[in-house]
């Protein structure tokens, strides 16, 4: 390269002058290069710690004044100016659950259905169409969530379910009426549409990287398909599908948009799942830009630092286990 | 004995039909709620599609109106999120395939990068209300690229790294044996061997954004009127359907659904753009 570049030399220059400082100007740009890339590399790491920061400075004034009260409150009364945590967490938490319920056996099954018995020409396809509905934006979801999927579930799924459980102790109060449509269920349901092709993609990808000789040795002692599963393909595949199960958690967790349009938006704790809830981040998103007062942002600010932690810890640990199972494959 | 083994091989049999059974029943309820929400949105959003919509401004309630604003609005944030997120990206992402590939500190970048890329974007708007919002005083375009931006380079950052990967170490080696120096043969053999992958990064990253809500809420905030100006608050897509959407107004929940049918649209089209890149890309 440096021989090329000194074909370009002009006449005034001596060989070794001119050499001297081309190779300069390439040593230059290359260590120009590598700290350009460095400083960006770490500049991921300062983006981590400046949201820390950020949050934790703008949640202060609101975790002085309330203290650990905060998150074992249920008040959140912009009036007289008392804030609490517990009836969004508790909203958070709950939605979350039932989206798992339902997310995770469906998401583990269709990663069955993709690995072990589609046909191969149909694979591709259906592989698509989960990721597809992967990258459907979460505003789209809130929207047929409110007009389409909300007065469906109000008008057919939730009066049958009163009546169902209706003469049953204890479920009778977990599904008590009215039926409104918007509640914690919808918001639920919601979630687990959503989360449901991040589940399918990474258990299919794990149940992929399984050694095929473990499942042909199995095959060949006679095994059903559904015991090759059972017994071979999730053994081996635990710690990445619960890797995959964590992360589907953490989108839960911190959705928002679809959730704020179905939860109702009801600063309290119910036992039906039925009624109307909230959740942190459907909390924020409505009530931030009109929150008047600086205690009042702070509060809203300490939900969102509760909420970072609470999905940096369940990301951390999916990550964690994801990294675990690559290294296994990787020593393979 | 052989009566016992018969009814042991049918109870097996029974229980893996079961088991297939369910699976493929759950593929048919994964993939019916993809086909449910895009005819919900055909046979809401299209009797709206109009030339009205791409050329007229968001209406007040009660008259006609388009989404000219927040498409132009939407627009100038997505660019601008892109042009300062994906740079940033791609040099962290070559520094962790190139030059520090085994190193304690890539390892730890690629944590904290996989953390930020799933963590929740509202938390993102609440970062960058504090650090841009609160300190200038007022709402602007520029706080809402921002925020976008902060999205933008995680997604740039795994393609990049995963696609300097897949170059072939001979690429490099032949380059470093003729002399060139290493950040020559990054910028010159390893990218542009990586070319197709990279772009594709730079595609997801739109289609996440483009109808990325939370984070706009509280940084660009919305703006009735046209404004190009990115120290003002700003129109955007997500926004607008958000705040029509729950309106109680006819005209503007009919617009909401248009503009969601638009988002969802550019979003579709952007993957399916993205995923035929990389598979051409394969085949060469």
């Amino acid at each position: 390269m440096s021989e090329v570049a000194l074909q370009a030399m002009p006449m005034t220059e001596t060989p070794a002058t001119y050499r001297q400082k081309v190779l300069g100007r390439l040593r230059l740009s290359d260590r120009l290069f590598f700290w350009l890339t460095r400083a960006a590399a770490l500049t991921v790491l300062g983006i981590l710690g400046a949201v820390i920061v950020a949050l934790m400075i703008g949640a202060w004034p609101a975790l002085q004044e309330f203290g650990f009260g905060f998150l074992v409150t249920e008040s959140w009364n912009p009036v007289t100016e008392k804030f609490g945590a517990i009836a969004p967490v508790y909203g958070t938490l709950i939605t979350s659950l039932i989206a798992m319920l339902i997310a995770v056996p469906v998401g583990l099954l269709i990663a069955v259905f993709l690995t072990e018995l589609c046909p191969l020409w149909l694979r591709k396809p259906i592989g698509i169409a989960i990721e597809l509905l992967a990258g459907i934006p979460s505003i789209i979801y809130g929207i047929w969530g409110l007009f389409v999927f909300a007065p469906f579930l109000q008008q057919t799924v939730q009066p049958a379910l009163i009546e169902l459980f209706g003469p049953i102790p204890l479920l009778n109060t977990i599904f008590a009426g009215p039926p409104y449509g918007i509640g914690m269920l919808t918001a639920g349901l919601i979630l687990a549409i959503m989360v449901l092709p991040f589940i399918t993609s990474i258990s299919r990808d794990v149940f992929e990287a399984v050694p095929p000789v473990l499942k042909e040795a199995a095959y060949g002692l006679g095994c059903t398909t559904w015991e090759v599963v059972r017994y071979v393909v999730l053994p081996y595949t635990r710690l990445g599908v619960i890797g995959g199960v964590m992360l589907g958690l953490g989108r839960a967790l911190g959705e928002t948009m679809a959730v704020t349009f179905v939860i109702g938006n009801a600063h309290r704790i119910s036992g039906s799942i039925l009624a109307p809830g909230t959740t942190i981040s459907a909390t924020i998103a409505n009530e931030f830009t009109e929150a008047v007062g600086d205690l009042y942002t702070s509060a809203l600010i300490a939900l969102g630092l509760i909420l970072f932690v609470i999905t940096f810890i369940v990301l951390a640990c999916a990550r964690l286990m994801l990294m675990r199972i690559d290294r296994k494959a990787g020593n393979k | 004995m052989s009566q016992r083994m018969l009814s042991l091989y049918a109870s097996r049999r029974r229980r893996n039909r079961l088991a297939m059974g369910l699976s493929i029943g759950a593929t048919v309820f994964g993939l019916a709620w993809l086909a449910l929400i895009l005819m919900a949105l055909l046979l809401h959003g299209f009797s709206g599609l109009s030339l009205d919509v791409f050329t007229q401004m968001t209406p007040p309630p009660g008259s006609s109106g388009g989404l000219l604003n927040p498409i132009i609005g939407s627009l100038i944030l997505t660019i601008l999120a892109i042009v300062i997120g994906a740079p940033l990206g791609v040099l962290a992402g070559t520094y962790l395939a190139e030059y520090g590939r085994f190193e304690k500190l890539s390892s730890v970048v690629r944590f904290i990068n996989d953390i930020l890329l799933s963590a929740p974007s509202i938390v993102i708007g609440l970062f960058i209300y504090e650090v841009v919002v609160a300190p200038m005083g007022h709402f602007s375009g520029f706080a809402g690229a921002l925020s976008l931006a902060v999205i933008v380079v995680p997604v740039v950052l795994r393609t990049t790294e995963d696609m300097l990967t897949l170059v072939p170490n001979g690429l490099r080696e032949a380059a470093a044996s003729i002399g060139l120096p290493r950040s020559l043969m990054i910028r010159r053999i390893a990218y542009r061997a990586a070319r197709a992958g990279m772009v594709t990064g730079v595609l997801l990253a739109v289609a996440r954004i483009a109808g990325e809500t939370a984070p706009l809420l509280f940084t660009a905030l919305n703006n009735q009127f046209w404004s190009t100006n990115l120290n003002a608050p700003m129109a955007s897509l997500p926004v607008v359907i958000f705040q029509f959407a729950l309106s109680p107004y006819a005209d503007w929940q009919r617009l909401a659904w248009t503009g969601a049918l638009i988002i969802t649209l550019t979003v579709l089209a952007l993957s399916i753009l993205a995923r035929s890149l990389v598979s051409s890309g394969k085949s060469q």
